[in-house]
């Protein structure tokens, strides 16, 4: 990296000030990631818990004498009563809405009274906590009771086990089902052997096909515009650089016709095949490199009787592989974050790439389990972020390299 | 060059160029030419194009739908190319200090924009959830002082175009970093040059940073641009995976209603006549650009 060029500040409030500048922007950053991350590793009930917290607890506390897992559901705010019902039913009420004297409670506030039996009085400050259920959407009776706050106790607890009910549910499967709560049925026209492992092997095609046709092709066509003298060629360049301004929407009608005409709707192909006809994008920031590599190493392999594809080969590519990393690593990126596309082509589930699928699987869910989405949308995001801290200069150098004039 | 040898090199030449002859021709160019010719026809895939000349064109001018989507698009383009602009460029400023960690703050600040931008937009759609999203939870101790409730941001019509807005920003991870190789191409002299003059850092941003980065900062507003143009991923998952543009259509953005027509309704046709105008218009606001850049931008050479 060069140097940088501003000069040393001379007033050390200056520099605390733009650390203190960094730091907290950097914070302001990271959040989403950190706040994605607690989400998956919380239970259903606390993504719907206020105030919200980046720790995923668990809460447990005596039920009927036996330390339960519990969910907390409502902290109580009014002096409250506890009253067991002639039927034997347990109620938790405003102390307003049970009547000692007669020994009575209204249900509701306009309700007529029924005899009551007065258990205990709530004090505020008291939560009321009921059984966590063993499955997602359990429809059991779950016990319940009112607890002071010192006799729940709640330790950290990451449920790991999100992840794989995600990558479980994100292929079809509905949660009660991988629960095994339910017998295994599936809904019609599912695709019964479509799990989260198909996605993966569709988007893997997809980028690593991608790759080695952009890679291979790309460099090819750059060596003919930077290093060969052929007649038409600056005018097809300058036609090259006038299409990185057509924006996609002009191409998406007329581009799902060729594909419709080739057969290729509802397959892979239409993403990763055009890879290998080359993108003006990468043409481009491959002809800059090879135009900086001096024309004597070819005269000399010229003269010692290579040909053209011998220089290309042998000469040109060994010279170019960090640049050429870079191509691959942004076809990578454009073919794994890629959305637009694939919703466009991918007909069946059994051929949807992640990215789609995660959208479906936000659909599919009606959009709230927030720790399962949140789960899915880790794992899909993980694999480019582990790339990026691997290859970074790569990607540093290439981006920056967009940004000068040619 | 003798005739002989100017038609090998013209064979050698179209013959490395080959891949991309094919792939300009089939996926480029002849798309772009087909585009054109539906934008004149009435064509649902399912059936072959027929020829209705500008009718196309007509209905969208009294199509409320395609004059709203057409100003949603540029209201958001307006404020998230100026703010994504400021804030990739200060963050640039910052990280050009000569400060320990550059590398670190460099690679947090990139990050964002590289998360597929499906799964940003999930994870968005969560932080400005209005009950029980995180933002509110920052903004409400904050917001009390002046006894204001916060937005419910993506499901207020008024506030989810702000809520993509705010989004945007946090992913200008790209444009940051072309910003400051952009800085550090600037020479160190005419810095201490600026200084001898006495100029303090505000006159020397503003008299040798800015008009030496002026190349970078064109080059940036026009890809931003043409990227605000075609938003809509943002908009198809805050609306559950549909085009309808929802809170109350103000997502419906121009790629959106695009998108809508041709694949949901097959008016490809339609479709067709509003991406040649969406062409038309990225073509202007760059010529025009490049108009503006001509008195400002500085080439050094």
């Amino acid at each position: 990296m060069p140097a940088p060029v501003a000069s040393r500040s001379a007033v050390p409030v200056a520099r605390f000030a733009i650390y203190a500048l960094l730091g907290s922007l950097a914070c302001l950053f990271l959040t989403p990631f950190a706040w994605m991350l607690a989400t998956a590793l919380k239970s259903a009930e606390q993504t719907a818990a206020w105030p919200p917290s980046f720790v995923p607890y668990a809460y447990y506390a005596p039920l009927d004498g036996v330390r339960t897992e519990v969910v907390r559901t409502a902290e109580i705010t009014a002096p409250s009563v506890l009253v067991t019902l002639a039927d034997g039913r347990r109620e938790l009420l405003p102390a307003a809405q049970f009547d000692a004297a007669t020994s009575s409670a209204r249900l509701s506030r306009d309700a007529a009274p029924q005899p009551a039996r007065l258990l205990r009085a709530v004090a505020p400050g008291e939560w009321r906590v009921t059984e966590r259920p063993a499955t997602f959407s359990s429809t059991a009776a779950l016990r319940w009771d009112v607890l002071p706050a010192s006799s729940i106790e709640s330790t950290v607890a990451p449920r790991w086990e999100n992840f794989s009910l995600a990558l479980a549910t994100i292929g079809g499967r509905s949660v009660e089902d991988v629960q095994g709560t339910v017998a295994t049925t599936r809904s019609s026209g599912a695709d019964s052997d479509v799990t989260f492992l198909t996605f993966l092997g569709n988007t893997l095609t997809v980028c690593l096909l991608g790759v080695v046709g952009a890679v291979f092709s790309n460099a090819l066509i750059a060596y003919a515009f930077a290093r060969l003298r052929w007649p038409g060629r600056d005018w097809i360049f300058a036609v090259t650089l006038a299409t990185m301004m057509v924006p996609f929407p002009v191409l998406m009608v007329p581009l799902y016709g060729v594909f419709k005409d080739l057969g290729w709707i509802g397959t892979l192909l239409p993403l990763w095949v055009p890879a290998w006809f080359g993108s003006a994008f990468h043409i481009f920031l491959l002809r800059q490199f090879f135009r900086t590599i001096p024309e004597e190493l070819s005269e000399a392999a010229r003269i010692d009787g290579c040909n053209e594809w011998q220089i290309f080969w042998r000469v040109i590519l060994p010279l170019s592989k960090p640049v050429l990393a870079v191509v691959a690593l942004f076809h990578f990126l454009h073919a794994w974050n890629d959305f637009l596309a694939p919703l466009l082509y991918l007909t069946k589930r059994s051929t949807f790439t992640l990215a789609v699928a995660l959208q479906n699987y936000q659909t599919q869910n009606g959009g709230t389990p927030w720790h399962l989405l949140m789960a899915a949308s880790a794992v899909v995001v993980t694999p480019i972020i582990v790339l990026f801290f691997f290859t970074q200069k790569f990607f540093v150098r290439g981006i920056a390299t967009t940004g000068m004039k040619g | 060059m003798n005739p002989p040898a100017r038609r090998r090199s013209l064979f050698t030449g179209l013959a490395f160029a080959s891949p991309w002859l094919l792939g300009l021709s089939l996926f480029t160019l002849y798309p772009v030419a087909m585009s054109l010719a539906y934008s004149f026809c009435d064509y649902s895939i399912l059936s072959s194009p027929v020829y209705i000349g500008l009718d196309n064109y007509q209905r969208l001018t009294s199509d409320d739908l395609f004059w709203k989507s057409l100003r949603n698009t540029l209201w958001f383009a307006a404020f998230s190319v100026p703010l994504g602009a400021v804030v990739s460029l200060s963050l640039a400023l910052l990280l050009n200090q000569e400060v320990r960690g550059r590398a670190v703050f460099r690679t947090i600040f990139y990050l964002p924009s590289i998360v597929p931008i499906i799964a940003s937009s999930m994870l968005w759609l969560w932080i400005f959830n209005g009950q029980y999203g995180l933002l509110n939870y920052a903004l409400t101790p904050l917001l009390d002082l002046f006894g204001a409730r916060p937005p419910i941001w993506l499901a207020d019509p008024n506030w989810a175009k702000p809520a993509l807005v705010l989004m945007s920003a946090w992913g200008t991870g790209n444009t940051m970093i072309i910003y400051l190789a952009g800085l550090q191409n600037v020479p160190r002299e005419l810095y201490e040059a600026a200084s001898i003059d006495g100029a303090g850092p505000f006159r020397r941003f503003w008299h040798v940073t800015l008009p030496q980065i002026s190349p970078v900062i064109y080059f940036n507003t026009i890809m931003g641009l043409i990227g605000a143009l075609q938003v809509f991923t943002q908009a198809f998952v805050i609306s559950g995976g549909t085009t309808d543009g929802n809170p109350g259509r103000s997502t419906l953005f121009y790629a959106v209603y695009l998108f809508d027509n041709a694949f949901y309704k097959l008016r490809m046709g339609y479709a067709s006549a509003m991406a040649w105008i969406l062409f038309v218009l990225i073509v202007l606001l760059t010529w025009l650009a490049t108009r503006l850049a001509a008195k400002r931008v500085h080439y050094s050479e």
